[in-house]
């Protein structure tokens, strides 16, 4: 995971020239829909009329479009689980030697039947882009609900009891905070056994101790805030407290911010399955990737030739990402001077 | 502030403690066959099959209580003895002597350009606030983060090494885009006897030994990896420089600066950008991190010999003891830097020092 470096009161979305005219569509948009006392909406609007994040959240919008009909888009053969890429029946001129499948090895430009051609083995690359949607979704959410569950538990716990007990529960969040995460990531994969479940299971293990330490710190803030007092004074409850004050104003802004890191998450995954950590024919872009690099690289002379294996995998994490970064940058910008305040 | 860097300093010996505990924890995941790489110095000792290998189990005390093998680990890493590792067909130590001067070389040009251009981009952007050069270095940040750096890396190979490959050959710049630390023919050049390895940097030795063809080779071999490490954190360090020195700017003491006359030169870089580049200073240890992952992809997509290649390789064939080193070696250097900057950051900013 990329540590998300984040600009210091900086204002994100002066329009850029080319994309004003989307974000005068959101203009538009926001007029119609305009609703002030709906807290969501109002922030949506205001994403929608910034140009760069009405692009993230266009780009967003067709990546979940695609990750929806994805059965519709490539429908999966039956008897086989829909992630597994289906390999094409082009078979090779000569008999393979013992022990190798009797698929042909080289990619096969695109063509009517594959429209955006196969990859080293005759998998189906628009089926690898189509399903590598769903991969990327379910990969993100999954790491980022589970690292949350964890780390909101965590952090939580810690600033509410204060004193030894937070004090020991910081120093081990400290622990975990200190192994480099890509690199522990890929060695503790690498231990468990190459998979993408196994880099999800990877990554919430070493993922938790940053959110957790994000959500003590706010907790911390808030719970010093009057209205807490305010509240613990007329005699309210614990339990009212942290449901009606610390978790509205603590836990869900960590909890919008930490989704958008989706993006991120996504391309450290993907940097490991490209390293060759993933599933094998798995549809996910950074294994397609991992199977393209040699092709690109190793046929001297011949390189441009398959480059569709490489670039269409390629352009789909980049916008992904890019999807994700553009969003985050503007929600960051819209919460932050109250998010900031917390972490000094 | 001493007292908290006595706190910090009382803290290191328990928080090496806990990283070392998380470690060993990893290796139990590992069957007890595997894991008797870490004790095996040489492959001869692994001839005579599963009997062999249940008797070392043995002799190794692999069937020991966990407290006991965790002390043995322990002490075998004091008397830095990491084991045998069969990817590079070595010993741990060695194979990382012969591999660490490759990707220091390639740390030595990136870690200077990193530094060098956020800071001056960052601090141009700032001046040109919302004009074309901020808007330009936007673009590149917001596609320079989301950019994988695997993507990146491919593509530029792509377009240096097999588009431009061919006409370069016979010019002055053949063979420079391709993959790995050298072309054939230098490689010749460098094992022959007269060649010394003083630092087993390429470009440094080459000077060294007085072979300029063997530095513009060697150097045309860097260029694409080091642009491939360096973007991601480029990209993010400038925005930070950016907003950094777009909230000195503002500052009072610039203002008074500006007021008792000095020339803009001296506002900007003598009081506003040294103010600025504090906040810079702890960043640092995220650039570590960063470039301790980054060296792993980048030396991979294209086949860099240095220790992050080894790593990834050795990650993917399970050889335990080579990546538990790589790991051991990543953490200690982001403890170090991270104390480092601490230690350094009551110099950089005197205001912390008062508190």
């Amino acid at each position: 995971m990329r540590t998300p470096i984040r600009s210091r009161g900086e204002q994100a979305g002066r329009p850029h020239s080319g994309l004003e005219r989307l974000g005068w569509l959101g203009r538009r948009l926001s007029e119609r829909l305009a609703h002030p006392t709906q807290v969501v909406s109002s922030v949506l609007l205001r994403l929608l009329r910034n140009p760069t994040s009405a692009l993230g959240l266009l780009l967003l919008f067709c990546f979940t479009l695609v990750a929806l009909l994805a059965p519709i888009l490539a429908p999966p053969e039956p008897d086989r689980s829909p992630y597994d890429m289906p390999q094409s029946q082009i078979m090779r001129p000569f008999q393979p030697p013992a022990g190798e499948d009797s698929y042909m090895p080289t990619p096969s430009p695109p063509s009517p039947d594959h429209i955006l051609g196969t990859s080293q083995d005759q998998y189906d690359i628009f089926y690898g882009l189509v399903w590598g949607t769903r991969t990327a979704f379910r990969l993100g959410i999954l790491v980022i609900f589970s690292t949350l569950l964890i780390g909101i538990t965590v952090g939580a716990v810690s600033a509410y009891a204060g004193g030894w007990v937070d004090e020991l529960i910081q120093r081990g969040v400290e622990i975990f905070l200190v192994f480099p995460f890509l690199v522990t990531t890929m060695v503790l994969t690498a231990i468990l056994g190459k998979g993408i479940n196994n880099i999800i299971l990877a990554f919430i293990i070493f993922g938790w101790a940053f959110y957790a330490r994000l959500i003590r710190g706010e907790v911390l803030h808030v719970k010093e805030n009057n209205y807490v007092e305010a509240a613990r004074a007329i005699g309210a409850s614990g339990r009212h407290i942290i449901m009606r004050h610390l978790l509205p104003n603590a836990v869900y802004p960590v909890l919008v911010l930490a989704s958008l890191d989706i993006g991120s998450i996504v391309l450290a995954a993907a940097a490991l399955s490209f390293l060759g950590l993933g599933t094998p024919g798995y549809a996910d872009w950074g294994g397609m990737i991992n199977m393209a690099r040699s092709w690109i690289i190793q046929s001297h002379g011949e390189t441009l030739a398959y480059w569709y294996t490489f670039v269409y995998p390629g352009v789909a994490i980049t916008l992904f990402v890019l999807g994700w970064n553009l969003l985050g940058d503007a929600v960051r910008d819209i919460s932050d001077p109250r998010l900031r305040r917390g972490r000094g | 502030m001493i007292a908290y860097i006595i706190r910090r300093l009382l803290f290191l010996p328990v928080l090496l403690f806990g990283a070392s505990l998380v470690l060993f924890g990893m290796i139990q995941l590992i069957s007890p066959y595997t894991r008797l790489g870490l004790y095996v110095t040489s492959p001869v000792q692994l001839k005579g099959g599963r009997e062999a290998m249940d008797r070392m189990l043995v002799k190794y005390g692999l069937t020991d209580p966990p407290q006991v093998r965790y002390g043995r680990w322990i002490n075998s890493i004091v008397h830095l003895n990491f084991g045998w590792s069969e990817t590079a067909n070595s010993t741990v130590l060695k194979a990382f002597r012969h591999r660490f001067p490759a990707t220091a070389e390639l740390a030595l040009y990136t870690f200077p350009l990193i530094i060098w251009l956020s800071i001056w981009l960052g601090v141009r952007a700032a001046l040109q606030h919302n004009r074309w050069f901020d808007q330009l270095t936007r673009l590149f940040s917001t596609s320079g983060y989301a950019i994988p750096s695997f993507v990146l890396g491919i593509l530029l190979l792509m377009v240096f090494y097999g588009l431009l490959g061919k006409q370069l050959a016979g010019g002055p710049f053949a063979g420079w885009f391709e993959p790995g630390r050298l072309s054939q023919h230098f490689i010749n050049v460098t094992s022959e006897p007269s060649y010394h390895w003083y630092t087993g940097m390429i470009t440094v030795d080459a000077l060294l030994n007085g072979r300029l063809d063997v530095f513009w080779n060697g150097l045309g071999h860097l260029i694409l990896p080091v642009i491939t490490l360096a973007t991601v954190s480029i990209a993010g360090l400038l925005r930070v420089m950016r907003s950094s020195m777009l909230e000195t700017l503002h500052q009072d003491y610039v203002r008074t600066a500006r007021a008792k006359g000095l020339p803009e030169q001296a506002v900007i870089y003598k009081h506003a950008r040294r103010n600025a580049l504090i906040p810079m200073a702890t960043l640092i240890v995220y650039l570590v991190i960063g470039l301790l992952g980054g060296v792993v992809i980048t030396e991979t997509v294209f086949g860099y010999p240095g220790i992050g290649q080894w790593a990834a390789q050795a990650a993917l064939q399970l050889d335990i003891p080579a990546v538990l080193f790589f790991l051991t070696f990543s953490t200690f250097s982001v403890v170090f830097a991270d104390l480092l900057i601490d230690l350094l950051y009551p110099i950089l900013d005197p205001r912390v020092r008062l508190s």
